[in-house]
């Protein structure tokens, strides 16, 4: 008995752990880059000590590699999930599974979220089951414009998810900014403003800043962590939706030309798409939203991905305030749609190598991480799906998933849960025995 | 002018008097001491804020070459359908319309019927979701079953538009919000513009109660500290009320069949005994397959029904049961984890009911999802075919068209492509179950509310009338 219990743990292990890292080939793929282009049939991509070293047709597998024949079948990078809260919550509505916030803390900005992120929660599991490789994780604001430093994390099957801890500094302007930051747009203009000279403050000579604890605004810690954001080593992600928000925001851009802001939801920003263009700024924008929820979102229409595209600015999706901690895997469905809106007279989507883009490298690149990230062009992470059709397609699911380059388990608690009921009735012993 | 007014509004109120058997205590002008019975459910007026809808003028439409989703299972390749004066006329292979008809090639897209969304808040929390807008739960006490969700439908919400043009919803229930036990009357709407919430009301269509079990009512109580705190609170709150619901129906029937002194009127009661009545259909928010046992129970001792489990996450673990009293699941195609009853979702929970031979359908809940909720049948329907079932596109059609018609008590006269049935159809750029097609045209009662093609046959809500992207593609 006590052998069988050891095995069996060993088994359970054994699931949970993927296969130690090495070199791999996929041939014979309908490959797809997710650099805007189309899918190429006969494509072969290859992975060595984790990274693409090549990926497209006419590419030799190396002697030795490992190689999978993927069959005709699809092939892309796993989808970068361009903004979410994977890792941090298992439970929404559960307080101590929600790390996403913290209202009553004193700090905002230098909050860091990468010790928040738990590689077994469910839902890194079930997106990965999914396609979903690399994600974007953004704490959420409480008490503050600034919610504080997000990472980019894996979905792996092991205890090392964040692949790059302080990526970015996210905030909240519009309602929420000014709701956060006493009650006034203007008012979260002035927090914004003042923190950043804090933070130059701070950089000039941090052993003369005045911590003034509770009292203050800005913590000694959280000027120190808004000193790369004020000198443009890290981008600032805004969280901004009406289109005088973002014209604001782009004059505070012409005024501190180092600041790297990344503007995500964007709702009405194909109303201003060409001074977002011309000033460079990427959008993280949020796919499908079409109604006026807010009065900050009155333009809102599904063709403001394609729109802004069309004029020159830098997309990619993401899930803001969308079910954001478990449902990153929706961005397929998504992407799918704005290829659809191509055939819907008036409105303005994406060609399918671009809606794919808009879900891999797009938003690596707004982070200033597509040289890492988000396409199989050489040098990026392995991550990459096998898939049994059009990845963009609602009946289409991964048939192997690869982060950086090892194969993963594609089991989670929701496949364990549906074997056990697939005949929903109890026989011989009760349900709490099959498994 | 005022004086004919004055006349016409006398006669009105008279007609509806007649029509309703009778509003306040029966009086009559010969003073007699026992006054007669009114009848079985003639006591009170049933229909104080009656359907004003009117389906728009249509014309005469034949779709040829098109593949047919009839809504009940139903499936004709390279078909053709004929509708007129609003409705169904005749459908199949070779059918051919009549003289003067207008002709549409639907060049091998789907026509199906109109989608129906069983759980929608549109209009009772509209767009732009402002405090002032939140109409959608009256979280003063746990049983208000007086409250009627079609009091707070806004018909202004753009939302109903949007659920129009992308996701070809033609009908759709209004519930009130599920921090209640008894969350109040549902009202289900033809999806078509009004300035009146009435103009929009189903001509005919049975009201709901709202019920809801777990989290929320004994969150909500428990936080204020008031009973329910627990589930088995919830349970002895919803007991307690049918218990009285059942004495109220008893005064009510005796004095309706044998007359004498009427009883107090009850609103809130007024619901439930429609409710044990079979006239007014139980619409349960329930997660756990546990408390769905309960309440299916429950309904036997205080002799009700429920219609169908609302966001049954785990309606899956109980499919068998569900079959064997005949109560419907309406369930999302993969939502999960967002609060601990949700915590066990699988996406194959739709298929697995529906495989066991229960009544499976979608719901939205939601006013982005009520736009794609074709697309949610398809991701079901591709979870279910993962796990072997076999599942056909005009099967897995029934999931949004006659089973939540059936579970609505409507299924007479929408949710399926019969003859005589109301024109509700879509004919879709495409096959439906794929992520790439939306709806080309729909039409509601055989009127021709959405063209792609159209701008002006695109709805524009008063609210966004002068505002930025009035009249876009949304």
């Amino acid at each position: 008995m006590r052998n069988l219990l050891i095995s069996a743990a060993a088994a359970a292990i054994a699931l949970a752990a993927p296969a130690a890292a090495q070199d791999v080939a996929i041939v014979n793929a309908k490959l797809v880059i997710g650099d805007g282009s189309g899918p190429v049939e006969g494509g072969t991509v290859v992975i060595r000590n984790g990274r693409v070293t090549a990926a497209g047709t006419g590419v030799s597998v190396p002697a030795g590699v490992r190689t999978i024949d993927a069959g005709g079948k699809w092939v892309s990078p796993g989808i970068f999930a361009g903004f979410t809260r994977l890792g941090i919550v298992e439970v929404d509505a559960v307080e101590g599974t929600n790390d996403s916030s913290a209202r009553n803390s004193p700090f905002n900005a230098a909050i860091d979220v990468a010790p928040a992120v738990n590689p077994r929660s469910s839902p890194i599991a079930i997106n990965r089951t999914d396609g979903v490789t690399r994600a974007v994780v953004a704490p959420e604001t409480a008490g503050s414009i600034f919610a504080g430093q997000g990472a980019i994390i894996d979905l792996g099957a092991d205890m090392d998810a964040v692949s790059k801890a302080q990526a970015f500094q996210f905030m909240e302007y519009g309602e929420a900014g000014a709701g956060a930051a006493g009650g006034s747009r203007p008012a979260a203009y002035a927090m914004l403003r003042n923190a950043l000279f804090e933070a130059r403050e701070y950089a000039r000579n941090p052993g003369r800043f005045l911590d003034r604890g509770k009292e203050a605004m800005l913590t000694r810690l959280d000027a120190a962590a808004l000193v790369p954001v004020a000198e443009g080593r890290m981008p600032l992600l805004v969280h901004v939706e009406r289109a005088s928000d973002m014209l604001v925001l782009l004059k505070l851009k012409r005024e501190m030309p180092s600041l790297k802001l990344v503007f995500v939801g964007a709702t009405e920003g194909w109303t201003v798409a060409k001074q977002i263009a011309d000033a460079g700024v990427p959008v993280i924008a949020t796919a499908l939203n079409d109604l006026p929820g807010t009065f900050e979102q009155l333009a809102a229409t599904q063709s403001n991905i394609g729109r802004m595209k069309a004029a020159g600015v830098d997309v990619g999706v993401g899930t803001i305030n969308q079910d954001d901690a478990r449902q990153a895997r929706w961005a397929r469905q998504y992407a799918g749609n704005l290829v659809a809106l191509t055939r819907v007279p008036g409105a303005s989507g994406l060609d399918w190598g671009a809606a794919f883009a808009a879900i891999s490298s797009k938003p690596a690149e707004a982070l200033g991480l597509g040289g890492d990230y988000g396409s199989l062009r050489p040098g990026r992470h392995g991550d990459v799906v096998i898939w049994d059709g059009d990845p963009l397609e609602l009946a289409t699911a991964p048939v192997t998933v690869l982060i950086d380059g090892v194969e993963q388990p594609l089991e989670n608690r929701q496949t364990r849960l549906r074997q056990r009921y697939l005949d929903p009735k109890e026989d011989g012993l009760p349900k709490a025995y099959e498994r | 002018m005022i004086r004919t007014i004055l006349i016409l509004g006398a006669a009105a109120s008279a007609l509806g008097a007649c029509a309703s058997g009778g509003g306040a205590k029966p009086q009559t002008a010969s003073a007699e001491p026992a006054a007669s019975a009114p009848g079985k459910g003639k006591g009170y007026n049933h229909d104080p804020y009656p359907s004003t809808y009117k389906a728009y003028p249509g014309v005469p439409t034949l779709l040829t070459n098109v593949t047919i989703l009839d809504g009940e299972g139903g499936r004709i390749d390279k078909g053709a359908i004929f509708f007129k004066d609003g409705k169904i006329v005749a459908l199949g292979a070779d059918v051919t319309g009549e003289p003067g008809a207008v002709v549409i090639d639907g060049g091998g897209t789907y026509v199906t019927p109109g989608v129906i969304d069983i759980h929608s808040h549109l209009g009772d929390y509209p767009s732009p979701g402002v405090q002032a807008h939140s109409d959608g739960n009256e979280m003063t006490g746990p049983v208000t079953a007086e409250v009627w969700a079609e009091h707070s439908v806004w018909p202004q919400d753009p939302g109903f538009g949007r659920a129009l043009a992308n996701g070809g919803v033609t009908t759709l229930q209004i519930l009130p919000g599920s921090a209640n036990l008894f969350g109040g009357r549902s009202v289900v709407l033809k999806n078509v513009y009004a300035r009146t919430m009435q103009g929009m009301k189903f001509p005919g269509a049975p009201y709901g109660l709202k019920m809801a079990c777990g989290e929320n009512p004994k969150r909500v109580y428990g936080a204020k500290g008031r009973s329910p705190a627990t589930r088995m609170g919830n349970i002895a709150v919803d007991r307690a009320t049918w218990a009285k619901a059942v004495e109220y129906k008893r005064r009510w029937d005796r004095y309706e069949e044998k007359g004498g002194e009427p009883p107090a009127r009850d609103i809130q009661m007024d619901t439930l005994r429609g409710v044990l009545e079979g006239e007014i259909l139980v619409q349960n928010h329930c997660y756990r397959a546990d408390e769905m046992a309960i309440v299916m129970d429950m309904a036997k001792e205080f002799g009700y029904h429920v219609s169908a489990f609302h966001h049954a996450v785990e309606a899956y673990k109980i499919a068998d049961l569900l079959k064997a009293n005949g109560t419907c699941a309406a369930v999302w195609a993969d939502w999960y984890g967002f609060k601990m009853e949700s915590y066990d979702a699988v996406n194959e929970n739709l298929a697995i009911i529906d495989q066991e031979g229960a009544c499976a359908m979608i719901h939205s809940d939601d006013d982005n999802g009520i736009q794609r909720l074709n697309q949610e049948v398809a991701k079901a329907r591709a979870a279910g075919l993962r796990a072997g079932f076999k599942i056909t596109e005009e099967h897995a059609w029934t999931w949004l068209a006659i089973n939540p018609a059936k579970a609505l008590g409507i299924a007479d006269k929408t949710g399926s492509l019969k003859p005589g049935k109301m024109a509700d159809i879509v004919l879709w750029n495409g096959n439906p179950f794929s992520v790439y097609t939306r709806p080309a045209m729909v039409w509601v009662d055989g009127a021709l509310m959405f063209d792609a093609k159209d701008p002006k046959r695109r709805p524009v809500s008063d609210f966004e009338l002068g505002q930025p992207g009035e009249g876009d593609v949304k």
